[in-house]
């Protein structure tokens, strides 16, 4: 027969108190976030309607609508990923799928780790110079989104680099011993299940490209930047553009008479399009993981 | 005995940086025989086999000296590393399903190797899961995931995917470590049936399914053979070394 004695009494009750601690604790890093979002979305709702997002500023951004830096961010957006992930990538799976412990691969991973942790506007500088200047882009979409892409490079070939090593590596001895080349192994078996993991961290990417805002006003964003001309390449690559972080930063900080929600309504524009980047790469996820097979 | 030499070993060293794993292993096997490798942990088993189909390549820390000749062609010569691999089975210790289908198991390795024919395919992947005393347990679901079988089965379709690429040699390396006794047996009245069409190396820590299976029995200790007889002899008191007398009755190791 089993009676309680007080000694187990007490222990429950301490696994009780250690249960509901933890619990707070993972309560208190959720609220913050419900609580940025509530603000912004409130606070910024009195101006967001269609118009606000199809339209071009106007009155020094104080009125009008935000439809250009919508656009220049979306375009840094693909552009500096088009470049980032597939360099990213392969990168990273030479360095752990091919790549034997030598002199060149301690350099390359020291630079990762290193670069990962460079401030962002230092990439902008090193941008500027490397890009606008030494490769006569000019400040343009196109130096704006390169820099980008040099700045997430390092997170990505990281990231990547810890999907494919979870990959166990007696999978890829089985795959050797069955006379299968090391690039038949890595497609038909490492890339296939390592892909969410990949992808996690293209995607965290995203957000940072979208809300950065030092690199991109020193290599390519003006604060007013009309869209000229029209169709699919609504910016010339070789053109300045707007993006949502340097508007959102010059309306608070340089144009008088702004009404506030409009600053607002900016920032619930810019959360709205990195939640739908992300929707869209954790729906792509959910569809690979359910083909996925281990 | 009139048999021929499939694989040829002279004075095989091998060394993982500073330290040597295999000093000088001498020997041959011959078409058709199972010869059972008998010996501690950490006496170069595994080690050995991964030199013959050349998967050392992947420890670049590794450094390999003599001769290993199969079907008298010097297997670190070899351009075609992949028909090599090809032409040897290798069965792991514990069982690695891969996370693909039962079938895309079985058909990896012949796809790796060009086949697209789906007939053929369909066909083999049956042949290699009889074989592999499987195809009647699974075949309603080729299409469910490999890595989702029991141990013993996942170790038998391991089996299967061994055998998918029609090897000359089959390597066995502590095959039964994670899988009961009935499957054991059953992977044994295979490996029997197998022996007449193909060589089989038999790594075992299980003096006894040496005993069982293999013609010939190689005691490997510490990187050096201690004993290579026909079996009966290696398990009986004419075994011309002490340890192996002292080793086959589970006085040490």
């Amino acid at each position: 027969m089993f009676t309680e004695t007080a000694a187990t009494r007490r222990k429950r009750r301490s696994e009780r108190a250690a249960r509901l601690f933890f619990g707070l604790m993972a309560a208190a890093m959720v609220a913050p976030l419900l609580m940025i979002v509530a603000l912004v979305l409130v606070k910024g709702a009195p101006a967001m309607d269609w118009e606000f997002l199809t339209q071009a500023p106007r009155r020094g951004g104080t009125e009008g609508g935000i439809w250009p830096a919508l656009v220049g961010t979306l375009y840094l957006i693909v552009i500096s990923l088009c470049v980032s992930a597939p360099i990213g990538v392969l990168a990273a799976v030479y360095l752990n799928e091919y790549a034997r412990e030598s002199w060149f691969t301690r350099l390359v991973n020291l630079a990762v780790v290193n670069l990962a942790g460079v401030p962002s506007v230092v990439h902008g500088l090193f941008g500027l110079g490397a890009f606008v200047y030494a490769m006569h882009f000019g400040k343009s979409v196109l130096a704006a989104a390169l820099t980008l892409s040099i700045m997430t490079l390092p997170v990505i070939i990281a990231s990547t680099k810890e999907a494919l090593a979870a990959v166990p590596r007696s999978f890829r001895e089985a795959c050797w011993n069955v006379g299968a080349s090391r690039w038949q192994t890595i497609w038909r078996i490492v890339l296939p299940n390592s892909i969410s993991g990949i992808l996690t961290g293209v995607i965290l990417q995203v957000s940072r490209t979208a809300g950065e805002t030092a690199p991109v006003m020193l290599t390519g964003v003006a604060t007013f930047k009309a869209i000229e001309g029209g169709g699919l390449f609504l910016y010339h690559l070789n053109e300045q553009c707007m993006a949502l972080s340097m508007h959102l930063f010059y309306i608070r900080t340089q144009a008088s008479g702004a009404p506030e929600e409009l600053s607002y309504a900016i920032a619930s524009t810019l959360l709205g399009v990195v939640l739908l980047v992300n929707a869209t790469a954790i729906g792509f996820r959910i569809y690979l993981r359910s083909r996925k097979k281990w | 005995m009139a048999a021929r030499t499939k694989i040829e070993i002279r004075d095989l060293r091998l060394s993982y940086g500073p330290k040597q794993v295999l000093h000088g292993l001498s020997f041959d096997v011959q078409e058709h025989e199972i010869l059972g490798v008998i010996g501690p942990a950490q006496s170069g088993k595994t080690s050995l086999l991964r030199c013959i189909n050349r998967t050392i390549d992947f420890s670049p820390e590794a450094r390999v000296q003599g001769r290993i000749a199969v079907d008298g062609q010097d297997v670190r010569r070899v351009k075609d590393v992949h028909g090599l691999r090809r032409k040897i089975g290798m069965v792991a210790p514990l069982p690695v399903g891969l996370p693909l289908s039962i079938y895309d198991n079985v058909a990896f390795a012949p796809r790796a190797a060009g086949v697209r024919d789906r007939h053929w395919l369909d066909a083999h992947v049956e042949q290699c899961l009889r074989q592999a005393a499987l195809w009647d347990e699974v075949k309603d679901r080729l299409g469910s995931l490999g890595t989702r079988l029991s141990g013993g089965q996942q170790q038998r379709l391991t089996i299967a995917r061994a055998l998918s690429h029609q090897p000359e040699i089959l390597c066995l390396d502590e095959f039964s470590i994670a899988i009961d006794p009935v499957t054991t047996m059953r992977i044994e009245d295979v490996l029997r049936e197998l022996q007449h069409e193909m060589t089989i190396i038999l790594v075992t820590n299980l003096v006894q399914q040496a005993r069982r299976l293999a013609g010939r029995t190689l005691f490997l200790w510490r990187g050096e053979i201690v004993e290579l007889d026909q079996t009966e002899v290696v398990f009986s008191e004419r075994a011309r070394d002490p340890r192996t007398i002292d080793y086959v009755n589970g006085i040490f190791g």
